[in-house]
C-alpha cells in the first residue's frame, strides 16, 4: 500500500532545523471544506485554548442547541460568521508547541472575500490547504492555491478533509493527491504534502488515525512542526548577498544637529562604511553610521528597524530607497506586473489610481491589461479587462519613478498595492515582473 | 471640549516602580530573535502611521501594553521627540498608583499628555452616568470619539493585541473607522505584505495596532528584557477585595460590599489595568517580572477571562463595543 504523503517532495520532512522557531501559515481553501474546524481542532488538541475559552465555546454551542462544541467558533469570532457558519475575514491566532511557535491566519473561503485570503497568505511561509475529499478540488480552492503560489508561498500541506464521509476509502484520496500533485508542480510549488484527515473527529490532525491504515505518513501537526519555517523572510532577500535595501520611512532630526534616515532593512545586511546609492535620484554616498535607540551598530541585519546616517549631505526623503551600490534596484516609470483585482467595477486600461510601493505613494495609470490567468487550466488568456477577484498581467505607468526589484527576488521592493482615489480602498495587490510561478510550466495561449 | 492638556513638571521625578529585572540574560537566541522581530516590526508600523497620517495620537492607559507601546514609540523616533501627543481616556475610576505612574512617565519623557475625561462627558450630558459603582468602560467610546473629533486626530495608535479576544483577532493593523467612528468587520481594507495604507477622508480616522502580533507572554518577556517600568498593581500585594461574579474586585470608593458580600484581604495582582469597577485581580504571589512570566506561562485562564467583567455580557461583547468605536 502506498504512503502517498509526499506528492512532489521526496523523502521525509527535514527535521531539527536550526532557525525554525516560528512558522507563519495560512489556512486556505473553499467555503465549507472545514478550514476553521481544522484550525479549531489543531488548537484544541494541542491544548492552546484556555479553560475560559473552552467554557465560552461550550456555552455558545448550548445556546444554539448543538450537541457538542463547534470547533470553528475558535476562530470564527464575529456575530455574522457564527450565525452564517462562514469565515468573513482572516483571524490571526498564536500558538506554541514544545517544538515551535506558530502564527496562524485562518482565511475566508468565499469568492467575495478573496482579498482577505490574499491578505492572510501574503506573509505566510506555508499554506495549509483544506479540501473536502468527498467533493474534490473546487475552482475556488484552485484559485487559493494559485494566489498562494503567485504570492511566493513555496510549500503547501493539503488536508484531505471529511475522509469519514467517504468511508476512509483510498481511491478518493488518491485522485485528490494526483490532482494536487499536478497542480503544485505546474505552479512551481516546491514542497506539497497530502494528509487524509477528519477535522471534526481529529483523525491525523494531531495524533495519527487508525481509520486509514493505508496511510503511514505524518499528521498535519507533524508537518507543521517540521517543514522549513522562516521561508518568507528567507526568500525575500536575506540571502541575496550585497543587495541591501532600505526604503526610507521617516527623516529623523537629532535635536543636537544632524539627520538620519529611518526604515527597516530589507535585503542586506548594511555595514557601516558601505557605499550606497539613493534611488530614484541615483546619488552615491556611504553609510556613516547605523543608529538605534540602544546604540550604534556596525551591521544592520535584514528585518531590523534602524536609522542610517550618510556621509554626504544629499536630499533624501520618505519614499526614497537606500540601495546597495553593487547591485542596485532598477529605476523605472513603467512596470509590468501580475495583479489580483479586488473591486466590483472591472479594471480597464486607462484607469487612474494611486500606487503604494514600499514607502512611496504616487499617481499611476494602468496602461495595458493584457492577460487573465485561468485558475482551472492555468493558462494566460488575452483580455481587455480584469473582473473582481481575477488575476492577470498589466503594465502600470507611475508619476514618480520607482526603485524596484522583481517580486521573485524581493517581496518588499517587488510588491505594491493600488488605491482608489475616491474611496481610499485598496483595490489591487501587485507583484512586479514574472512572479514565483515557473512560466515554462504554464500553457501560454 | 472634554479634554484637558495636562501641564506636567519638566523635572524627572522617580518613576513609581523601578523594576530591576531579575534576570537580564535572554532565554536564548531563539527567543531574542522573536522579540527582536516583533520590536522591529512594531517600530516599522509606528513610523508608517506617523508618516501616512496628518494628526496621529498615541493612546495610553497606564497598563502594561501601553507602557510597551510608548517604549517602542520612543525607540522608533529617537533621538527626536515623539511626533504625536499621548492621549489618556480617563474613566475617573482609577487606581491611584496608575495615574501617578502615568504622570511620572510622561513628564520624565518630556512628552505631551492630553487627558479626555469620561466624568466631563457625563457632566456635559454627552453620556448618562450608569450609576454608582457601575463600569464606565463602555462610556469611554463617546469620550474617545469626542476627543478624536475635537482634536481632528486622523489616527489613534493603541496597544490592543490580537490574542486578547476573538474580535480583535480579526482586525487589521491599520483599521479604518468611518465618520461615525464605527468599525465594519465585513469591509476591512486588504492589508498585504508590509504595505500599510493610512489615508482617510476628513472626519474618518484610523486605529493603528502596532502590537497586533504580540502575545501576553511576549509583552512580559519584552518588559523583562527592556526593564520597562510598570505600575505597582501588576505585582503581588496585599489588598482588600470583594468576590463578585467570580471576579476579585478591589475595595474602593466605587466598589463596596453589597448584601451578602464579604471583604477579604489577600495577596493579589492585576493582570490588566482598566476601569477599577470591572477589572478583576488575580490571586498571586508573583512579585517580580520573572515570577509573573512563570505564572502566565502555566495559567489555564486567558487574560481577559480572568480579569474583565465587561466581556461576559454576551459572546460578542468586544465586537459590539468595537463597532461603536471602542478601542
Amino acid at each position: 500500500m502506498p504512503a502517498a504523503a509526499p506528492t512532489t517532495h521526496p523523502g521525509p520532512p527535514p527535521a531539527g532545523l536550526a532557525h525554525s522557531d516560528l512558522l507563519r501559515f495560512a489556512a486556505v481553501g473553499s467555503v465549507d471544506d472545514g478550514k476553521s474546524t481544522l484550525i479549531g481542532r489543531l488548537l484544541f488538541d494541542t491544548r492552546q485554548l484556555f479553560d475560559d475559552q473552552v467554557d465560552a465555546l461550550a456555552a455558545a454551542a448550548e445556546r444554539r442547541g448543538l450537541g457538542e462544541i463547534d470547533l470553528s467558533f475558535v476562530t470564527d469570532g464575529l456575530r455574522a460568521e457564527r450565525s452564517q457558519g462562514i469565515t468573513i475575514d482572516v483571524a490571526y491566532r498564536y500558538a506554541a508547541t514544545p517544538r515551535r511557535k506558530f502564527v496562524i491566519a485562518d482565511c475566508p473561503g468565499h469568492l467575495q472575500y478573496t482579498r482577505n485570503m490574499a491578505t492572510g497568505a501574503s506573509t505566510a511561509d506555508l499554506a495549509l490547504v483544506v479540501v473536502d475529499a468527498s467533493r474534490g478540488l473546487s475552482e475556488q480552492t484552485r484559485r487559493h492555491i494559485c494566489i498562494a503560489a503567485l504570492l511566493g508561498v513555496t510549500q503547501i500541506v493539503v488536508a484531505a478533509n471529511k475522509m469519514d464521509l467517504v468511508g476512509w476509502e483510498y481511491e478518493p484520496f488518491e485522485r485528490l493527491s494526483e490532482e494536487l500533485s499536478d497542480l503544485a508542480q505546474r505552479l512551481g510549488i516546491q514542497s506539497s504534502w497530502v494528509v487524509p484527515v477528519s477535522a471534526l473527529h481529529g483523525d491525523n490532525v494531531v495524533g495519527s488515525s487508525k481509520n486509514a491504515p493505508w496511510y503511514v505518513g505524518p499528521t498535519i501537526l507533524e508537518l507543521l512542526e517540521s517543514l522549513p519555517a522562516g521561508e518568507w523572510a528567507r526568500v525575500h532577500g536575506s540571502h541575496r548577498g550585497s543587495a541591501a535595501r532600505l526604503p526610507v520611512q521617516w527623516v529623523l532630526r537629532d535635536p543636537r544637529g544632524g539627520r538620519s534616515y529611518a526604515g527597516m532593512v530589507n535585503g542586506g545586511p548594511f555595514r557601516k562604511g558601505d557605499r550606497v546609492v539613493v534611488l530614484p535620484a541615483g546619488l552615491e554616498t556611504a553609510i556613516q553610521s547605523i543608529d538605534t535607540f540602544d546604540g550604534p551598530i556596525d551591521v544592520a541585519p535584514v528585518g531590523k528597524s534602524v536609522s542610517l546616517e550618510l556621509t554626504d549631505h544629499i536630499d533624501v526623503s520618505r519614499g526614497d530607497l537606500i540601495s546597495s551600490l553593487d547591485d542596485p534596484a532598477d529605476v523605472t516609470n513603467l512596470i509590468d506586473a501580475t495583479l489580483c483585482w479586488f473591486r466590483d467595477v472591472p479594471l480597464r486600461p486607462g484607469e487612474r489610481l494611486r500606487i503604494k510601493h514600499t514607502t512611496r505613494l504616487t499617481p499611476a495609470v494602468v496602461e495595458t491589461v493584457s492577460h487573465r490567468f485561468d485558475v482551472n487550466t492555468l493558462e494566460l488568456r488575452p483580455v481587455d479587462h480584469l473582473s473582481n477577484n481575477e488575476i492577470g498581467t498589466v503594465s502600470v505607468r507611475t508619476a514618480d519613478p520607482l526603485a524596484v526589484d522583481s517580486y521573485r527576488h524581493d517581496r518588499i521592493t517587488g510588491s505594491f498595492i493600488l488605491i482608489d482615489d475616491a474611496t481610499n480602498s485598496t483595490v489591487a495587490a501587485g507583484m512586479i515582473g514574472t512572479p514565483g510561478i515557473d512560466r515554462s510550466q504554464l500553457n501560454p495561449n | 471640549m472634554t479634554t484637558t492638556e495636562i501641564q506636567l513638571p519638566q523635572s524627572s521625578p522617580q518613576i513609581a516602580s523601578q523594576i530591576a529585572p531579575q534576570n537580564t540574560i535572554r532565554d536564548g537566541r531563539v527567543e531574542a530573535d522573536h522579540l527582536d522581530l516583533l520590536e522591529s516590526h512594531s517600530i516599522f508600523i509606528l513610523r508608517e502611521v506617523a508618516a501616512e497620517t496628518e494628526r496621529p495620537v498615541l493612546l495610553f492607559s497606564g497598563g502594561k501594553d501601553s507602557a510597551v507601546l510608548l517604549h517602542l514609540a520612543v525607540k522608533a523616533f529617537w533621538p527626536a521627540k515623539l511626533p504625536f501627543p499621548v492621549l489618556h481616556i480617563d474613566t475617573g475610576h482609577n487606581f491611584q498608583d496608575v495615574i501617578a505612574f502615568r504622570d511620572d512617565l510622561i513628564s520624565s519623557l518630556g512628552e505631551r499628555l492630553i487627558v479626555a475625561s469620561v466624568q466631563r462627558s457625563i457632566d456635559d450630558g454627552r453620556v448618562a452616568d450608569p450609576g454608582e459603582g457601575s463600569s464606565r468602560n463602555r462610556l469611554q467610546t463617546t469620550t474617545l470619539l469626542d476627543a478624536v473629533r475635537d482634536h481632528r486626530f486622523d489616527a489613534a495608535i493603541g496597544g490592543a493585541r490580537r490574542d486578547e479576544d476573538k474580535a480583535r483577532a480579526k482586525e487589521r493593523v491599520l483599521s479604518f473607522r468611518n465618520a461615525f467612528g464605527q468599525w465594519d468587520p465585513k469591509a476591512q481594507r486588504p492589508e498585504l505584505w508590509q504595505l500599510y495604507h493610512g489615508h482617510v477622508n476628513p472626519g474618518e480616522h484610523l486605529r493603528a495596532f502596532p502590537l497586533s502580533d504580540w502575545t501576553e507572554l511576549d509583552i512580559w518577556r519584552y518588559i523583562r528584557r527592556e526593564a520597562i517600568s510598570l505600575p505597582e498593581i501588576y505585582f503581588s500585594h496585599e489588598r482588600d477585595v470583594i468576590e463578585r461574579d467570580g471576579m476579585l474586585l478591589a475595595l474602593s470608593e466605587w466598589v463596596t460590599p453589597r448584601r451578602g458580600e464579604r471583604v477579604e484581604r489577600m495577596n493579589v495582582r492585576f493582570r490588566t489595568v482598566g476601569d477599577a469597577t470591572c477589572t478583576g485581580a488575580v490571586r498571586s504571589n508573583a512579585v517580580t517580572v520573572e515570577e509573573i512570566i512563570e505564572e502566565i506561562a502555566t495559567s489555564r485562564i486567558s487574560e481577559r477571562g480572568a480579569t474583565r467583567a465587561d466581556d461576559r455580557f454576551s459572546e460578542t461583547s468586544m465586537e459590539d463595543r468595537k463597532r461603536e468605536g471602542y478601542f
